[in-house]
């Protein structure tokens, strides 16, 4: 986790960004299956459990994780209902644009939506290509050059590409796991320390108090250790929908002039909540600016995407 | 006995293993040109779609300009050359040979008022440049697609295979470079 966005290295190449983006995005999931395995056993190790019961509280995981699949989709579902759908009649440069990356990238067309807010914005959506949609507000389409738009319409296509939506849902679910895990873990000591088996030997008393104080510090630390890997994941896939939105319109430049554009404009989005912050592309909540809350963000800090982009 | 029984087992292990590499490798060499001729056919799409447009634009500007014969014949020309051209090396020529045509008439339509504020070239110079982003935003999809075929083509172990059953490198399409219309910031 000492990974700070600051501190990444530039391979010069766009396609060597892209890989090292795809690599660590790897690497945080990995960490995710770790951290829920580990707590898991855990769990069943200081209770004196044998690993056979391990198979039901997978199942048990599972469920929960279904559950906030369907919740997590349902609510950007909703923040797409306040946009209305458009075709090339009525935004001629916006479709336009969307039919020509979508050529280029190889992708299906996805629907086009415009949301009436002044706030310059975009988002992409879809758990697949073959159903995904691009939202951009009405001050988008209205404060950007052509090119520029067409950058911003690149990077939310790599989204879509780059599965990001599907990635994203798997780890907030991840996350709402630990999160349940650790909750669970959390009463489960403080109900069953009385019930300890005595099967400890004499010293149990010391045992179980540091059997408590393990639980304790693990079913603390692990939700929020779990966040800000979510938000780390996030922003690796916001560096990677830069680089392949700048390969897919040839140029990083008008990229890094819209997101100065973007982050100029004072206007907040109304529409935006915590559920869908990641899929836009700009973060439409306010920025953390200190180095902890840092760790909170779901987007990089914009002065470095742009840096990144014009070395490109 | 039983040491040759080893062996025996060990030989057919590896040949299945060399056999499923290869078969891998086929596959995917296979795979990467079938890639490569449908992205082949989203420019073909774009280029027809060209040429379907100038019949009318002809016609448009013959009722301002039909003095402008040279140029009109020039452009007409030029579509029936995309027409025939076939393959990405010919239809590149082609379509490069239509844009500079197109050029020279719209070069000349400027000095024709009635002309330039005509609402059928207007739309028809709309759709033109749309389709001319988007044959450049299909060529980087079809050159992206052939770069990966020929590159797999050339390295080991696939250029074996490649070798074997006569895969021959795909022709990249070339155009002149895609001009934006790039607003100066000053």
């Amino acid at each position: 986790m000492s990974n700070t966005d600051a501190s990444i290295e530039e391979p010069v190449l766009v396609y060597d960004r892209i890989s090292a983006n795809r690599h660590t995005t790897g690497l945080l999931m990995a960490g995710f299956i770790i951290l829920i395995g580990g707590i898991v056993w855990l769990i069943l190790f200081l209770w004196g459990l044998s690993a056979s019961v391990l198979p039901g509280v997978l199942r048990f995981v599972g469920l929960i994780l279904i559950a906030y699949a369907i919740i997590a989709s349902t609510r950007i579902v909703l923040s797409i209902a306040g946009a209305h759908e458009v075709t090339k009649k009525e935004e001629w440069e916006f479709v336009r644009r969307v039919e020509n990356l979508s050529i280029g990238a190889g992708l299906p067309m996805p629907r086009t939506w415009v949301l009436e807010d002044s706030a310059p914005n975009a988002f992409a959506t879809g758990t697949n290509p073959e159903s995904s949609h691009i939202v951009v507000t009405r001050g988008l389409l209205e404060k950007l050059e052509p090119i520029e738009l067409e950058s911003v319409l690149a990077h939310e296509l790599s989204h879509i590409g780059n599965y990001d939506t599907r990635v994203m849902t798997v780890v907030t679910v991840l996350v709402g796991a630990i999160a349940l895990i650790s909750d669970f873990a959390l009463r489960a000591t403080f109900w069953g320390a009385g019930k300890r088996p005595s099967n400890r030997g004499r010293n149990s008393g010391a045992a179980i108090v540091i059997v408590l104080v393990i639980m304790l510090v693990v079913a603390i630390l692990a939700p929020i250790v779990a966040q800000v890997m979510r938000f780390s994941v996030s922003r690796r896939r916001e560096y990677l929908a830069d680089a392949s939105g700048a390969l897919l319109c040839r140029n990083p430049d008008a990229l890094a002039r819209a997101l100065e554009k973007i982050a100029e404009d004072p206007e907040p989005l109304e529409a935006a909540n915590k559920a869908t912050a990641h899929l836009y592309i700009y973060n439409p909540l306010r920025e953390h600016k200190s180095f902890f809350n840092g760790l909170f963000n779901t987007h990089p800090p914009t002065e470095e995407r742009v840096r990144l982009l014009r070395a490109m | 006995m039983s040491a040759g029984v080893t062996f025996i087992i060990v030989v057919v292990a590896i040949i299945m293993v060399v056999g499923l590499l290869l078969v891998g490798a086929y596959n995917g060499l296979v795979r990467r040109r079938i890639r490569v001729r449908e992205a082949w056919s989203g420019i073909d799409v774009q280029l027809k779609r060209r040429a379907s447009l100038i019949p009318n634009l002809v016609e448009t500007v013959n009722g301002y300009a039909a003095h402008e014969q040279e140029v009109l014949e020039n452009v007409t020309q030029a579509r029936a050359g995309l027409q025939q051209a076939s393959g990405p090396t010919q239809s590149a020529q082609a379509d490069n040979i239509l844009t500079q045509a197109l050029g020279h008439l719209f070069a000349v339509a400027e000095a024709y008022p009635g002309l330039k504020a005509n609402e059928n070239l207007l739309e028809l110079q709309r759709e033109l440049t749309d389709t001319e982003d988007k044959i450049a935003y299909a060529r980087q999809f079809y050159n992206t697609n052939v770069s990966g075929y020929n590159q797999k083509l050339q390295t080991f172990p696939t250029v074996i295979i490649g070798n074997m059953f006569g895969f021959r490198p795909e022709e990249f399409y070339e155009a002149e470079t895609r001009e934006e219309t790039e607003v100066s910031f000053s």
